[in-house]
């Protein structure tokens, strides 16, 4: 069994892409993740790996395309205003099907905001991580562990469907210590075999080109609509989430992240109380759970959304059940966390009724 | 003796080739038209090429071959 | 009779895009003819940019990738980090390298990045339809410098051999030109020199090749190298602004 130990998300989170295969990061100092980067620093050159301080996040994102184009498995990481700057870069992952992590340990927004824990970029990470027609998969953790198990899975499902994936994550989580197991990959992981690198052909193929261009609108209509297959099939296999007493829930409290965990607490506080709640926690943002949701929409009479911005995933719930019930926001934005008694308040508000 | 050979249908008539050769045997054919409707150049007098390459060393689009 | 010039096999037979005249393609063969002549093509990965090259990856036999605009020497660090034993070069023209590319050309200098980029200078942004670049010269008339570059609004070219060669990282930096036969023979020893320092493992390598844009430049091809020799060459002079393999005078005796 792996040995337990305590440790600061952001560098539980390096460790785990290390033992997920990677060996190869490029980063830039922004908190609150740099530790992900000073961790990588540490570790990567005593294991043959690349640990790469860029000259920005913009040169950072290429050098992740340029290692993915090239077939390894890479990692870059950032928070909210060093995404921004990297939405060129995964467009163009996107737009040439290059697998790569991005990790963003979420800071108050906008422009550069503060530097405390926030949600405020799930609009950017599933609706527009750069121009285009495109998604990119989305995990949305909720403790260091799950964090550090996601990794591997983001990994292999980025390598699988040859599209980006990112941890989407936040300062809470970053700078928090949690006890967590890291399963030890032994003389490394089994990478997947990648024909379609750009690595040099060793003239024994033809050349690869790795390439998001095509002039021609009916080409990348046709390329485009194929890569749009693929994102359907990731949306029916590999939608995940953690459902908590919703069959009998009257409000269900929808949240995801460092706000699931809060919410999961003041869920339990309200059924102390006699009140029927549960807990949706999406975990993967895109594919978002749909369906699930709208099981839920049968039995369920309202939901809250509580999340650390200004109210963006709210839109997707209402969605999700096209509206056939209320769904109420309640949140904080600029960094200030909600506390399970400003949830619990809510959801009795709601159980009683009132608005 | 040597021999320049010009694709006609790689040839952009851009005249590189003629400017940098230098015994002037290579001109624009004006009786021809390849598809992508440019004269191409071709070599008028033969006998007189030296086999230098300077015709092929100018030309952007690896249209001309030379043997010796 | 043998053959004593063609098309070199890391030279696709795809037909260039390129404008009659342009001189990108006598640039395209150099790189492929180097590779050929060090055997380095099943080992290379290029890099293409954002530019009337961006279609690079079309006319190359190695591997290639599509890099954003300016991104092409982190893409192609991506690449070596990754692929260590790999040649990798990046094919980048004026606006790309020295305009919204600097940082990353800069940076791969300051690194000492094993890489090679073959920039080409023709003090315009082509692919666009003829805009002034960062190398536009003073005075010169571009599309966006209607009345000629005004030092005083829009500032001045950059000189990119001169600038990097003044970082260590940088091995081997020179100019060159492929305005007539005998400078396009000096631009291909340059070119594989580079290339043959990559693969030695030896830092970064850039060869600045000023090159012409008839169609912008709104001159005849021919007169286009005129105008390069007569324009470009005086701004930018030729030659070999730094070189790591050059044995110093004091070093040959230092007896």
């Amino acid at each position: 069994m792996e040995e337990r130990i305590l440790m600061k998300g952001n560098e539980a989170l390096a460790e785990a892409a290390i033992q997920a295969g990677c060996i190869r990061f490029f980063g830039y100092p922004i908190t609150p993740q740099t530790e992900v980067a000073a961790y990588m620093s540490k570790r990567l050159p005593k294991i043959g790996g690349t640990y790469l301080q860029a000259e920005s996040e913009v040169a950072a994102v290429n050098m992740l395309q340029g290692a993915g184009a090239a077939g390894a498995r890479a990692m870059t990481s950032s928070s909210s205003p060093g995404i921004s700057l990297k939405t060129e870069g995964i467009s163009y992952m996107a737009g040439a099907d290059i697998p790569g992590l991005i990790i963003n340990v979420q800071r108050g927004g906008p422009g550069l905001g503060g530097i405390q824990p926030s949600q405020a970029d799930y609009w950017q990470a599933t609706k527009a991580p750069g121009h285009g027609d495109l998604h990119i998969i989305v995990f949305a953790p909720s403790s260091v562990q799950e964090m550090v198990d996601l990794v591997e899975n983001a990994f292999d499902l980025s390598d699988e469907y040859r599209i980006p994936a990112m941890i989407l994550a936040d300062g809470l989580l970053g700078q928090m210590m949690e006890p967590v197991t890291i399963k030890k990959s032994e003389g490394g992981k089994k990478l997947p075999e990648k024909k379609w690198a750009a690595k040099g052909h060793g003239h024994k193929r033809a050349h690869n080109i790795i390439n998001s261009l095509y002039l021609k609108a009916a080409d990348l209509e046709r390329v485009i609509n194929e890569r749009f297959e693929r994102y359907k099939e990731l949306e029916v296999k590999h939608t995940r989430c953690e459902r908590y007493m919703t069959d009998d829930a009257d409000v269900v409290v929808v949240a995801y992240g460092a706000t699931g965990r809060i919410a999961k607490a003041a869920v339990k506080a309200a059924r102390e109380q006699g009140v029927k709640a549960g807990l949706f926690r999406p975990i993967t943002l895109w594919p978002f759970p749909k369906q699930d949701l709208k099981d839920i929409a049968k039995s369920a009479k309202a939901f809250l959304t509580v999340e650390m911005s200004m109210g963006q995933m709210v839109d997707d719930v209402k969605l999700a059940i096209d509206c056939k019930r209320p769904v109420d926001f309640f949140g904080h934005t600029g960094g200030i966390v909600p506390t399970p008694q400003e949830v619990l308040d809510k959801i009795l508000k709601l159980a009683g009724g009132e608005r | 003796m040597p021999k320049v050979i010009i694709d006609p249908d790689v040839c952009k008539s851009c005249e590189l080739c003629i400017t940098a050769c230098p015994k002037n045997i290579i001109d624009i054919d004006k009786k021809m038209i390849n598809d992508k409707g440019y004269h191409p150049a071709i070599v008028i007098d033969q006998e007189k090429c030296i086999g230098c390459s300077a015709c092929a060393i100018m030309c952007p689009d690896c249209a001309i071959t030379v043997e010796r | 009779m043998a053959v004593v010039f063609k098309r070199p096999h890391a030279l696709t037979n795809v037909p260039t895009h390129y404008c009659p005249g342009c001189t990108h393609g006598i640039i395209h063969r150099l790189v492929a003819e180097a590779l050929d002549e060090l055997d380095l093509e099943g080992r290379t990965v290029g890099i293409a940019p954002v530019g009337c090259a961006v279609m690079a990856y079309d006319y190359f036999n190695c591997d290639m990738i599509e890099a954003p605009h300016g991104r092409a020497p982190a893409i192609a660090t991506g690449v070596k980090r990754s692929v260590p034993d790999s040649i990798v070069f990046t094919y980048q023209g004026d606006g790309d390298l020295a305009a919204i590319g600097t940082a990353e050309t800069v940076h791969a200098a300051a690194r000492g990045e094993n890489i090679t980029i073959i920039f080409v200078n023709n003090a315009i942004y082509g692919m666009t339809g003829g805009q002034m670049a960062p190398t536009t010269l003073p005075n010169q008339v571009t599309q966006t410098s209607p009345f000629g570059r005004d030092i005083s609004q829009a500032g001045f070219p950059i000189k990119v051999c001169e600038m990097l060669s003044t970082l260590e990282g940088s091995s081997y930096i020179a100019r060159v030109s492929v305005d007539c036969v005998r400078n396009v023979n000096i631009a291909k020893k340059a070119i594989k020199k580079a290339f043959e320092i990559q693969s030695q493992g030896r830092g970064f390598t850039l060869i600045e090749v000023l090159s012409t844009c008839p169609t912008n430049w709104g001159v005849s091809p021919k007169d286009a190298l005129q105008w390069l020799r007569d324009n470009l060459i005086p701004y930018y002079p030729l030659g070999v602004y730094k070189d790591v393999t050059e044995v110093k005078k004091e070093e040959l005796c230092d007896g």
